[in-house]
């Protein structure tokens, strides 16, 4: 069985963004770039079903700018066989990633789509329910458990009031939540091994995809800044100001 | 035009909170209709009907909508959707999992946790965590929209909307439900609750961690956790309050070891009060506090639930 993996490249989780003074967007030059963290574990686990033996072959895929290359490495790296970007402009819409990817799927037939269930740039959550919508294939968001056998998908989902398990006829999309698993590190060997693993690059042109936009920003503005508070000396004198002053108990 | 919003349900009732507080962002957009989806939806129909400002509650049973499977609703939306301009419902686990579908089979984006709406296709949205407001344009002629129920103001009962039942629902037939684990809670829902009390990786222990639990307890709250707390097995998942976890604003945040990690900001800083409590002076979560008390977390929050216990009643 053959699992294919979209992995983006996004300002590192770590860093705090800042908005651009003209209001245009988020300043992102010349900051650290890594997968999204989503993806890791969407990665990590497409190879742990080939480490099983239930997958045979693990391709990762990427959309976007030149430089995505290096997280396709690193995809690589962890274990993946081969990978192929898509080459289209900073950061397409999740609904024209989702039509790059069907193209892909059509192309490369494989019997699991394994993403992250969000981007933590865009924060959507989107990509994965529309390419499953696309494909008329089932869905299993947000999981926490994968299992695969006779040829359908058994997926513990993480929801509002706790964990529900659904099965699904394959081929299928599953989205990757936190608690699916913890993703590996690339060792030093690995990431030189990866360099000579195969990548593949297209123009999203080729696909035929039409990727334009269907929502424009009109702007980007910095959240609300929050007061600055007060220190308090103690517990008596904590209580005493949140029932005088703030009146919240 | 119309606005079609999908109503979550919860063991046979409306999410009453949630599908009131998405129907405020969707009553300046058009006449709302409420889908109620379910293998037995009266009790829902009837609840969403009597909300004030519903036009119509449009009732859909079958087996097939049992369990709120994303693959048979999306395609029971999608053969409702010619008569709407919008489709709407509050940003849940429930609705994130079936609006882009929704989405995709119309060929539409889809704009995900909006916290403002300017008119009919202008809107604002968090991205990067929180850290910045995008507002954008959606050029596409049906706008699938997820709320963020508490950027919005719930609505009040009065209502007498008619309800309408439909049948023929389409079934895919591409997934099945096999069980539900739920976390059994008295305590007042995340989400919606006035005070939500929150514990970190620096309560130390699960049996530690009790002590976040007996304050809540005290003081009416909910209980919330910071990712670290979930993984280290403090706290269920659904506690979990942050960028991935549960966003929530109520009046009052209390975090207790905590240090406020982004992603963890993400999921509170919209709270009208902030108290951190932690005995790292320079720990992050003091930047947003309104109160801010430095100490050993082991003293202060037994102290603090002892006097809750004495001048507060719930």
């Amino acid at each position: 069985m053959k699992i294919l993996v979209p992995v983006k490249r996004v300002v590192d989780y770590n860093i705090k963004v800042l908005v651009k003074s003209d209001g245009t967007g988020v300043e992102t030059a010349g900051l650290k770039m890594s997968m999204n963290p989503f993806d890791e574990i969407a990665v990590e686990e497409a190879i742990r079903l080939r480490e099983k033996g239930v997958a045979t072959e693990v391709i990762a895929v990427s959309i976007g700018v030149q430089q995505a290359q290096d997280t396709l490495r690193t995809a690589m790296a962890m274990g993946a066989d081969r990978s192929i970007l898509v080459l289209s402009d900073e950061s397409p819409e999740p609904l024209a990633v989702a039509k790059v990817l069907k193209a892909l799927v059509e192309r490369e037939k494989p019997d699991l789509v394994f993403l992250g269930k969000q981007a933590i740039d865009d924060d959507m959550n989107a990509t994965g329910q529309m390419l499953a919508g696309l494909l008329g294939w089932g869905q299993g968001t947000f999981a926490s458990k994968v299992e695969i056998a006779d040829g359908r998908a058994e997926v513990s989902r993480e929801i509002d009031g706790g964990t529900e398990t659904v099965s699904l006829a394959l081929p299928a999309i599953i989205t990757a939540d936190l608690r699916l698993n913890e993703p590996r590190y690339a060792s030093l060997p690995n990431i030189m091994k990866a360099k000579k693993k195969p990548l593949e690059t297209i123009q999203a042109a080729d696909l035929g995809v039409d990727m334009t936009r269907r929502l424009t920003t009109v702007s980007v503005a910095e959240p609300a800044t929050r007061k600055a508070g007060i220190t308090v000396g103690s517990v008596a004198e904590l209580v005493g100001k949140l029932r005088n002053e703030a009146k919240v108990i | 035009m119309s606005v079609l919003l999908l109503a979550e349900l919860s063991q046979g009732h409306l999410a009453t909170d949630a599908v009131s507080k998405a129907l405020s962002a969707a009553l300046p957009l058009g006449d709302v209709h409420i889908l109620i989806a379910s293998d037995d939806g009266q009790d829902a129909a009837a609840e969403a009907a009597s909300l004030q400002g519903v036009s119509k509650v449009i009732l859909a049973q079958h087996d097939s909508l049992a369990h709120g499977l994303a693959e048979p609703i999306a395609a029971l939306i999608f053969s409702l959707a010619g008569s709407y301009q919008h489709i709407i419902a509050p940003s849940t686990a429930f609705s994130k999992n079936i609006l882009p579908r929704v989405a995709a089979l119309l060929d539409v984006m889809v704009l995900s946790d909006i916290i403002a709406v300017h008119d009919v296709d202008t809107f604002d949205r968090p991205i990067f965590a929180g850290n910045a407001i995008q507002t954008v344009i959606s050029s596409d002629l049906v706008k699938v929209l997820t709320v963020r129920t508490t950027a919005f103001k719930a609505v009040e009962k009065g209502g007498k909307a008619s309800i309408e039942m439909i049948v023929g629902v389409p079934d895919p037939e591409l997934s099945s439900w096999l069980e539900d684990i739920e976390v059994v809670s008295e305590r007042p829902d995340l989400i919606s609750a006035k005070i939500v009390v929150s514990g970190g990786r620096g309560m130390g222990s699960k049996e530690n961690f009790d002590a976040i639990i007996q304050l809540a307890d005290k003081m009416g709250a909910a209980v919330g956790a910071s990712r670290a707390a979930v993984d280290l097995g403090y706290a269920p998942n659904d506690w979990q309050v942050g960028q991935t976890g549960k966003v929530v604003a109520p009046d009052l945040y209390l975090a207790v070891g905590i240090s406020g990690a982004i992603q963890h900001l993400a999921g509170m800083k919209d709270s009208k009060i902030i108290v951190a409590i932690n005995k790292d002076e320079d720990a992050p979560i003091f930047k947003v506090a309104d109160y801010a008390l430095v100490g050993d977390l082991f003293s202060v929050v037994p102290e603090l639930t002892e006097k809750m216990g004495t001048e507060f009643s719930i």
